[in-house]
C-alpha cells in the first residue's frame, strides 16, 4: 500500500483561490467573476491583488455567465464562480449557448459541491452539477482531489483553451497530494497500484477510497485506487487497463447515481469490456443538513462503505 | 464605407427580398421581425459600426462587435452579413438547410462576422457587456452593438444585465430593442405587458433614446446621440412595425414565425424593389 503524507487539512475552494492567483500573476488575461460569493469561492486575495480583473456581478448568475462569454471571445480568461448549484443547474441553459456552444474560453469555478456543504441543506447541496456539466459538448469537468491538486488544477484550467467546470467543496479534507505536480488534463491518476479491485473516485472521496484500500489491504485485499481528477474527457485507456487487470470496479463520488461517475465509467466498461461494478453515491434523492461527517455517513460515502461495495464486487467475480 | 440615405433604402429593399426569399424557401423560419429590425440593421452594418468583413475576427479587437441576441431574426442577419460582405450571398439559398452554414439560429464557427450564437433568449446584453467590459480593461476604444426584440424584454436577465452594465460604467455599449409590439403569441401588452419600455431603461439608469426605426435619419440620428461618453450604456428603443415593407405582412403577429407560401412571396417580392440583384 502506497503511504501518503498528510500534511493537513483544507478545504479544495482555498486551493481554487491559491490557483487563481498563480494563474493571474501568470497571465494578465485572467479575470475572476463572482456573482456575490466573492469569500466563499476565496477570490479575496486574487480581487486584492489585481482589482481592475475582479469583477463582481451581484447576485446575478445568469448575467455573469454571459459576461463571461463576452470576457472570453474578447481574449479574457475568465473564472466564474459561485455554488456548485448556482453556476450549473441555475444557469444550465445559460452555459449550454454562450460557454458550452459557444465554446467560450469560460472557466466555471464550483465551489460547495455536493452534500458536506453541511448545514445550509439541500437547496444549497447540488449532487446533479456532474451529470449536467458532463453532458454538454465542449465542456472538460475537473473534479480535483484535495487542496494541492485543486491549486494545481485551476493553475491548469487557466491554461487550457476551452470551456472548463471545476469542481471543488467548502468542508477541511486532507491534503496528500505532492503539491508541486502539475496537473494533467484528461489523466487518470492511479493514487495505489493493487490487484484485485479497482476503486475509482473523484474529488475528496479519493481519501476515502484510500482510507478503504488501507482497511482492505489489513483482509488481504488488494485495491488499486483510481483518481478521476478529469471526469471530462474520461481517461477511458487507464479506465480499461485497470478493471482488466483486477476484473471488479467500485466507483465512489459524491454526487447522485444519474449521469454520474459510476453512469460514465459504466458506459466505458459495458462497451468495452464489461466487468462487476458497484456503485457508492447518493441515490435518486436530496440532501439535508448536518455535519459533513454526518452526512457522509447516513448517504453512504465514507471509507467502511467503500470497502463494503469493494468485498461484494469481489464475490460477483 | 459611409452610405447615403437613398442606398441605405436600397440595401434595405435588398435585405427585405432577401428575407422573404429565404424564409419562403425554408418553409420555416421568422420573417416578421427580421423585417421590423431590417432598417435598424442596415443602418447599424453600412453605416456604423466599425467593422470590415476582411480583417473580422471573433476577439473584436480595434472592431466593434454585435451580438443579434434575438437570434430568431436569422434571416435579416444572414442578408446584411452578406451584403456587407462577409459570405457570398448565394449562401442564403441554404438557410435551415441540412449542412448549411446558416443554421435557423445564428451559431460560431461556419460565417464570419457572428460573434456568439443565439437563440434562447434574453443572453445577449450580458455578451455583450462583457465584450464592452472586456474593451475597457484593454483601452480599446471601438464598441459593442447588441439587439435586442421587445418580447425579449420579458426575460428577467435583461434586467441583471442592464444593471450590470451601468454599475460598470460600460458606454461603450449600445443596445437596440426592435420595438415591435409583437410577440409570438400576439401583442406584446396581450401576452405579458412590458409598459412604456423607455421608463423602464430610465429608471435603470441608462441613457435612452427613441428612435423611429424605419427612417433612415432617424436611425442615424440616434446612432450620433449613442456615441456619448459619459459613462452610461445607451439603449435605442427603435420604434418599428412587424413585417415591414410588405403590406400583407405589416402589423401582424401572425408573421413572427411563420413561412410565406409560394404565392405570398410573388406577391411581397412586387412591393420590394430588386437594387442589389437577387442572390
Amino acid at each position: 500500500m502506497k503511504k501518503y503524507n498528510v500534511t493537513g487539512k483544507k478545504d479544495t475552494r482555498s486551493g481554487f483561490g491559491a490557483g487563481l492567483v498563480i494563474a493571474g500573476r501568470e497571465n494578465p488575461n485572467v479575470v475572476a467573476l463572482a456573482a456575490d460569493l466573492k469569500g466563499s469561492l476565496k477570490m479575496d486575495a486574487f480581487a486584492a491583488e489585481f482589482p481592475e480583473r475582479f469583477i463582481e456581478c451581484g447576485i446575478a448568475e445568469a448575467n455573469m455567465v454571459g459576461v463571461a462569454a463576452g470576457l472570453a471571445l474578447t481574449g479574457k480568461v475568465p473564472f466564474c464562480g459561485s455554488f456548485a448549484e448556482f453556476i450549473t443547474g441555475r444557469v444550465y441553459d445559460q452555459i449550454r449557448q454562450e460557454v458550452s456552444y459557444g465554446n467560450t474560453n469560460v472557466k466555471l469555478a464550483s465551489s460547495h459541491a455536493g452534500i458536506t456543504l453541511g448545514e445550509d441543506g439541500a437547496t444549497h447541496q447540488t449532487m446533479e452539477d456532474v451529470a449536467l456539466m458532463r453532458a454538454l459538448p465542449n465542456l472538460t469537468v475537473l473534479v480535483p482531489c484535495d487542496y494541492n491538486q485543486t491549486v494545481q488544477a485551476t493553475i491548469a484550467a487557466a491554461r487550457f483553451n476551452g470551456p472548463v467546470y471545476l469542481r471543488f467543496g467548502r468542508p477541511s479534507v486532507p491534503i496528500f497530494t505532492d503539491p508541486d505536480e502539475p496537473f494533467e488534463i484528461g489523466k487518470i491518476y492511479n493514487m495505489n497500484p493493487g490487484s484485485d479491485v479497482t476503486i475509482v473516485s473523484m474529488g475528496h472521496l479519493v481519501w476515502e477510497a484510500l482510507q478503504a484500500a488501507e482497511a482492505l489491504e489489513a483482509e488481504g485485499i488488494s485495491a488499486e485506487v483510481l483518481n478521476v481528477a478529469t471526469v471530462k474527457p474520461l481517461d477511458t485507456a487507464a479506465l480499461l487497463a485497470s478493471a482488466g487487470k483486477t476484473g471488479a470496479v467500485v466507483v465512489a463520488e459524491e454526487h447522485n447515481v444519474a449521469g454520474g461517475l459510476g453512469e460514465a465509467v459504466a458506459g466505458v466498461l459495458a462497451a468495452n469490456a464489461p466487468v462487476p461494478v458497484e456503485f457508492i453515491n447518493g441515490g435518486d434523492r436530496f440532501g439535508q443538513s448536518g455535519t459533513p461527517a454526518e452526512l457522509m455517513a447516513a448517504y453512504g460515502l465514507d471509507a467502511a462503505h467503500i470497502a463494503e461495495a469493494a468485498k461484494k464486487v469481489l464475490a460477483r467475480k | 464605407m459611409s452610405k447615403t440615405i437613398q442606398e441605405l433604402t436600397d440595401i434595405a429593399s435588398q435585405v427585405r427580398r432577401d428575407i422573404v426569399r429565404m424564409v419562403t424557401a425554408a418553409k420555416s423560419g421568422h420573417p416578421g421581425g427580421s423585417m421590423s429590425s431590417t432598417d435598424i440593421l442596415t443602418a447599424l452594418y453600412f453605416n456604423e459600426m466599425k467593422q470590415d468583413p476582411e480583417t473580422w475576427t471573433r476577439d473584436a479587437k480595434g472592431q466593434d462587435a454585435f451580438i443579434l441576441s434575438a437570434g430568431h431574426l436569422a434571416p435579416v442577419y444572414y442578408s446584411v452579413l452578406a451584403r456587407a460582405g462577409y459570405f457570398d450571398p448565394k449562401e442564403m439559398g441554404t438557410l435551415r438547410k441540412f449542412g448549411s452554414n446558416l443554421q435557423g439560429h445564428p451559431c460560431t464557427g461556419h460565417i464570419k462576422g457572428i460573434f456568439q450564437p443565439s437563440g434562447s433568449l434574453g443572453q445577449g446584453l450580458s455578451a455583450a457587456a462583457g465584450i464592452a467590459l472586456s474593451k475597457k480593461l484593454d483601452g480599446d476604444d471601438t464598441r459593442a452593438f447588441v439587439l435586442c426584440g421587445d418580447g425579449e424584454s420579458e426575460e428577467g436577465q435583461i434586467w441583471e444585465a442592464a444593471m450590470f452594465a451601468l454599475h460598470h460604467g460600460l458606454d461603450n455599449l449600445v443596445a437596440m430593442t426592435d420595438w415591435n409590439g409583437m410577440q409570438i403569441d400576439g401583442p406584446i401588452e396581450t401576452v405579458t405587458g412590458i409598459g412604456e419600455l423607455n421608463e423602464k431603461w430610465l429608471a435603470f439608469g441608462w441613457d435612452v433614446i427613441v428612435a423611429d426605426g424605419h427612417d433612415f435619419e432617424s436611425i442615424l440620428s440616434a446612432f450620433e446621440i449613442a456615441r456619448k461618453k459619459d459613462g452610461k450604456p445607451k439603449m435605442i428603443l427603435f420604434k418599428t412595425e412587424m413585417g415591414h415593407g410588405v403590406d400583407f405582412m405589416a402589423g401582424s403577429h401572425t408573421w413572427h414565425g411563420k413561412a410565406p407560401s409560394e404565392e405570398q412571396c410573388a406577391e411581397a417580392l412586387k412591393q420590394l424593389k430588386e437594387t442589389l440583384g437577387d442572390y
